[in-house]
């Protein structure tokens, strides 16, 4: 493929020995930079058409007529699928083998359950004429009430919540603890629905040849998409090759081939050409996953020294009234804070709405942003600093298991972010300080938190005799830098320079790397890679160690050390040679060794595996306008082993971002009678803009960690988010005095 | 695709002729008009554009006023030495709208016939009601979600709100837009929607503005855009006002107080009521707090933009107060 070769003909850095802990700057930066990175939307097959989306006006109800003939006249149509004439598929798209697997709209009649669900796909020579063509159709509908809200159908207690989590979990008696406590608070806090932005909407380009499919799109779990499509087209999986070498970010997204992608293959299908299909940005909100919206009720009780005697966390959230995903809110209290008894439990209602999906943090950001504000209200009731009462709660071992945590470093998190950030001076009460422009400012915190999850994947490492190596796994990189990060630890589980390495990834007939999720895609590729590295490495030292004309003669596989493509003898560094040498003599072109990925069961079964994190903020609030700036963030994380600290910095910086984001900015707001997004736009779903994140700040604290992995690896991608948005809320409330109990906080919410 | 036929204006008369025939509309930099015909709000059949028409660009300062030309970039307005000197709150007010990519496209005339940000309004194959885009189908947005809707110079039609700053800034100081042979102050140019919320300027067909004249005036010379938003940059305001000052020469009373709303009305809201409260009395705060009440008097709210009301004269005591500070 030209993109590694592409990749591989970046300027080599210029460093010898380990490439773990370098701080590399991104190897395909070049490319991004320069417009040369293909994103799957840039693909144009020959003969290629463009599909468009038309899409449902209603929430609920079904398609009554749609103009197709109105459509096909139009100049450069080509077809119009509809329920009528959509590709037979081998599997019912309502089907749910499952937990993992979700439903999806296919065209599978004429039924609508959500606002902009695809009703029909306009297939033409153009872009321009597909998207006349949708217009062209004029739905007509028979359309039923929008069920919409947290209070808009009658609510239930779910099955499981995330995956497969129960709804609801206790240890100790709640009822006792708050009746003993001497100080006991409660408060319900809100969070809106928010809905995926990636830059880079769900694309599609699909060329059929006969029952093989070529596909580009973006993906963050290549090989469970070729399953998935494969179960869909009842086609062999290694019929399908997916490419999907850059993301413009998945966030969850991602993680599973949504419909649209999969109507794309059957536009194709249909018509016999190449399709390119690309969701418009208003598009996106609706069949590609959302944030579910929460209301979250907390009560704590506190002993008269300030130490937790009772957690309660109720969370209501929503999901779609055809499929299950429920935001696991409130088991955001299982792990932080130590107390006698916790309870966590769910509820939920059935909207009109898109299934609710996967997003950055999924349970752990909503609950958080509830979780430290209620922590932030409890240390108040105990006149305590927020920071002192998360030290005398601090939890030694995980609070609903009793497992002793793997590594947790939360207390060097603490003590470095507040010294940085100056903390020791806050005064206790609210409403105390004003900057010289009279603006109110205020200091808050929160926890970080995330659990270091691993997933499976496998790696295949080649020496060659030229002394270079390659390493190939289906990896996917969203931006995060997992092109650089996975080629680090490749370098040092072959014992090369990293330039002498190439690295193959982002392609479904390459290794599958499982997915790019739940934090774990470093860990869990990372191990694949480097064990695959360490097979190939002990067949190199078996054939150098065996041979009488080695310098390693009789040193044994334990005996010798591979480094800058030699290998040493452990017990004397002057003897040694290269791989080339060794292969040579061997008479091979080539040694490989496979190697895998995935959590250690016994080690699971032990310990909490948790990163964490502190993260401290201030915000100014204009005290007539409510207007809310944060004017400085510092987090300071401990995640295990740190691949790459330059890359890593980056992702707590995007996570901590999003924190700033939930807190002040982010909404879906719902037009209560149509049940539709009015704000399905970047002009006005509100992310921030540059100006809204002066000063940011991540510190990356020591953690060494020997049971996570053999790599000492937890994960980075998730937790910025969690902390930060509570941490905001905190500040807040320290500015003005008034405690925040709806997100995202508003100018009309602090006015007075 | 929709056809439609792309004309290029060889002169303003050009220009102005082709623009007169039905379904004709100028392009000058094209942030609004694209924009509305992608979401289908704007169905032109042809488009008539003026971009390469020779001195329409202009940007001259004088002790009489300035004249800025329609083909102006919302930029370099902004930046110019001269609005920044003597119209403070234009150049404000401009720095404070869009991004800096808009505004290096978008022209000063473009501007003033920027449309209205109502997500009704602006989607018509989900809402075919709305008064503003086709006559007596109704308002979609009453009773819906209206947190950025106006609580000013509203009716039964339409609570669309105006969205743009520079007008703001123009009203306050009395401008007059140009309109070839016409010229009409611009706070006439902006209608309110009454009956006729499809009726957006007083602009006929075969007309095109070719140029803004600010009067030079103390009061601008002396002036401030101040606009609230809950997020630091591109984003529409939550409520902004313009205002300029001039003192008698005791340094305290109040001569002249220009005071223009936005973010709250149906066009760029010249608030009379708080300037004649405040002219010819000594600048003080309570009093400014006080008059500056009087700038949503008989505004009304539908729910979500409530906080407007609060939050207007608070922003509109806090610019003039700022003024009196720099004396």
């Amino acid at each position: 493929m030209t993109l590694e070769l592409s990749l591989n003909q970046q300027p080599a850095h210029a460093r010898q020995g380990s490439s773990i802990g370098q701080p590399l700057t991104r190897r395909d930066g070049f490319l991004k930079v320069t417009g040369a990175a293909r994103y799957a939307a840039d693909n144009h097959p020959p003969g290629m058409l463009y599909a468009v989306l038309a899409v449902s006006s209603i929430a609920r109800g079904r398609v009554a007529a749609l103009d197709v003939e109105a459509a096909k006249a139009h100049h450069g149509v080509v077809e119009v699928m509809t329920p009528k004439n959509r590709p037979a598929l081998a599997a019912d798209p309502d089907a749910k083998d499952h937990p993992f697997m979700f439903r999806l709209d296919l065209l599978q009649n004429d039924q609508v359950r959500y606002p902009n669900q695809s009703i029909a796909v306009v297939i033409a020579e153009t872009l321009e004429a597909a998207t006349e063509g949708a217009a062209l159709l004029s739905p007509r509908y028979e359309s039923l009430p929008a069920r919409v809200g947290l209070d808009g159908a009658e609510s239930f207690v779910p099955r499981g919540v995330g995956i497969g989590s129960p709804a609801v979990h206790h240890k100790g008696d709640v009822e006792v603890g708050l009746k003993s406590a001497k100080t006991r608070i409660e408060a319900t806090y809100e969070t809106p629905a928010q809905y995926h932005n990636a830059m880079e909407p769900h694309a599609i380009v699909v060329a059929w040849d006969g029952d093989r499919l070529s596909i580009d799109t973006p993906s963050q779990g290549l090989a469970m998409a070729q399953g998935r499509i494969a179960g869909l087209f009842g086609i062999a999986p290694e019929n399908i090759h997916i490419r999907s070498p850059f993301l413009g970010g998945g966030f969850g997204s991602k993680g599973m081939i949504s419909g649209p992608q999969v109507l794309g293959i059957l536009a194709a299908r249909l018509v016999g050409r190449p399709v390119k299909l690309v969701l418009r940005r208003e598009q996106m909100y609706g069949p590609v996953g959302h944030r579910a919206p929460t209301r979250q009720t907390l009560r704590m009780g506190m002993d008269g020294e300030g130490r937790l005697t009772a957690i309660d966390h109720h969370a209501r959230t929503a999901s779609s009234t055809f499929d299950d995903f429920f935001e696991p809110a409130a088991d955001a209290s299982h792990t932080l804070y130590a107390s006698p008894a916790i309870a966590t439990s769910h509820d939920a209602v059935r909207l009109d709405t898109g299934t609710p999906l996967f997003m950055r943090a999924p349970g752990e950001a909503t609950g958080s942003i509830a979780l430290e504000s209620a922590i932030d209200e409890a240390a108040h009731a105990c006149g305590m600093d927020p920071l002192e009462f998360r030290l005398r709660n601090y939890a030694e071992v995980e609070p609903m298991t009793g497992k002793p945590f793997s590594s947790k470093a939360l207390r060097e998190c603490y003590r470095q972010a507040a010294e940085t950030f100056g903390w020791a001076s806050r005064p206790l009460q609210p409403r105390l300080m004003r900057d010289a422009d009279g603006f109110l400012t205020g200091w808050g915190m929160g926890t970080a938190t995330f659990p270091a999850i691993m997933f499976q994947a496998e790696a295949h490492a080649v020496l060659r005799a030229d002394g270079s190596g390659l390493m190939e796994t289906g990896a996917q990189d969203m931006g995060q830098g997992a092109w650089t990060a996975f080629a680090q630890i490749a370098a040092d589980g072959l014992g090369l320079d990293i330039d002498r390495v190439e690295f193959r990834a982002g392609s479904s007939d390459l290794p599958n790397a499982g997915i790019a999720g739940g934090s774990g895609h470093t860990a869990t590729a990372g191990m694949a890679i480097h064990n695959a590295g360490a097979a190939v490495i002990a067949r190199l030292a078996d054939l150098a160690t065996g041979n009488e004309a080695s310098p390693l003669f009789g040193a044994g596989n334990e005996g010798v050390l591979a480094r800058g493509g030699r290998l040493y003898r452990r017990d004397d560094e002057s003897r040694g040679e290269s791989y080339a040498e060794i292969l040579t003599r061997a008479g091979l072109t080539e040694i490989e060794g496979h190697g895998k990925g995935a959590p250690d069961p016994a080690s699971q079964e032990t310990y909490a595996k948790h990163a964490h994190g502190a993260v401290f903020a201030e915000v100014k609030v204009d005290p007539d306008f409510g207007q809310i700036r944060v004017t400085r963030l510092v987090g300071a994380f401990a995640a295990g082993r740190v691949i790459n600290p330059r890359l890593v910095r980056s992702q707590y910086y995007g996570g901590m971002i999003w924190g700033i984001s939930f807190a002040l900015h982010e909404e879906a707001i719902t037009d209560r009678r149509s049940g539709r997004i009015q704000n399905a736009n970047l002009a006005e779903y509100h992310v921030p803009v540059n100006a809204d994140v002066p000063s940011v700040e991540a510190l990356l604290v020591h953690e060494d960690d020997p049971y996570v992995n053999a790599l000492g690896i937890k994960g980075v991608g998730e937790i910025g988010i969690t902390g930060t948005a509570g941490a905001v809320a905190n500040a807040v409330w320290h500015a003005t005095g008034v405690r925040p109990r709806r997100f995202p906080i508003r100018i009309e919410d602090l006015l007075g | 695709m929709r056809d439609f036929s792309y004309l290029r204006a060889g002169s303003i008369d050009a220009a102005r002729q082709a623009a007169a025939l039905p379904g004709a509309m100028l392009l000058a930099g094209g942030t609004t008009l694209i924009d509305l015909a992608k979401c289908g709000v704007a169905e032109p059949e042809t488009l008539v554009d003026i971009t390469h028409l020779k001195g329409l660009d202009s940007i001259e300062v004088s002790e009489r006023g300035a004249t800025i030309g329609t083909l102006a970039k919302m930029g370099h307005v902004a930046d110019h030495a001269d609005i920044k000197s003597r119209f403070p709150a234009v150049s404000e007010a401009l720095w404070q709208a869009a991004s800096a990519q808009i505004r290096n496209m978008a022209t000063i005339g473009g501007n003033l016939m920027q449309r209205t940000r109502c997500p009704y309004f602006r989607d018509p194959s989900n809402f075919p009601a709305c008064n503003k885009r086709e006559p007596g189908s109704g308002c979609s947005a009453i009773g819906g979600v209206t947190r950025g809707h106006a609580v000013l110079g509203t009716s039964d039609a339409c609570i669309a709100m105006y969205p743009g700053d520079l007008a703001v800034a123009l009203v306050a100081f009395d401008a007059i837009v140009h309109l070839g042979q016409r010229q009409i102050p611009v706070d006439d140019f902006f209608l309110l929607p009454g009956a006729t919320p499809d009726k957006e300027h007083a602009i006929e067909p075969g007309e095109m503005i070719t140029a803004i004249e600010i009067p030079s005036l103390a009061s601008a010379r002396r002036s401030t855009y101040l606009k609230i938003r809950d997020r630091q940059s591109y984003e529409f305001a939550a409520a902004s006002a313009a205002v300029g000052i001039e003192f008698e020469a005791d340094g305290r009373t109040i001569r002249d107080l220009r005071v223009a709303l936005g973010g709250v009305a149906t066009k760029p809201w010249r608030a009379r009521a708080v300037e004649d409260a405040l002219k010819g009395k000594v600048l003080e705060p309570d009093a400014v707090r006080a008059a500056s009440l009087l700038a949503v008097e008989g505004a009304v709210d539908h729910g979500a933009n409530h906080y407007k009301i609060e939050l207007a004269p608070r922003v509109v005591a806090r610019a003039i107060l700022k003024m009196g500070e720099t004396a």
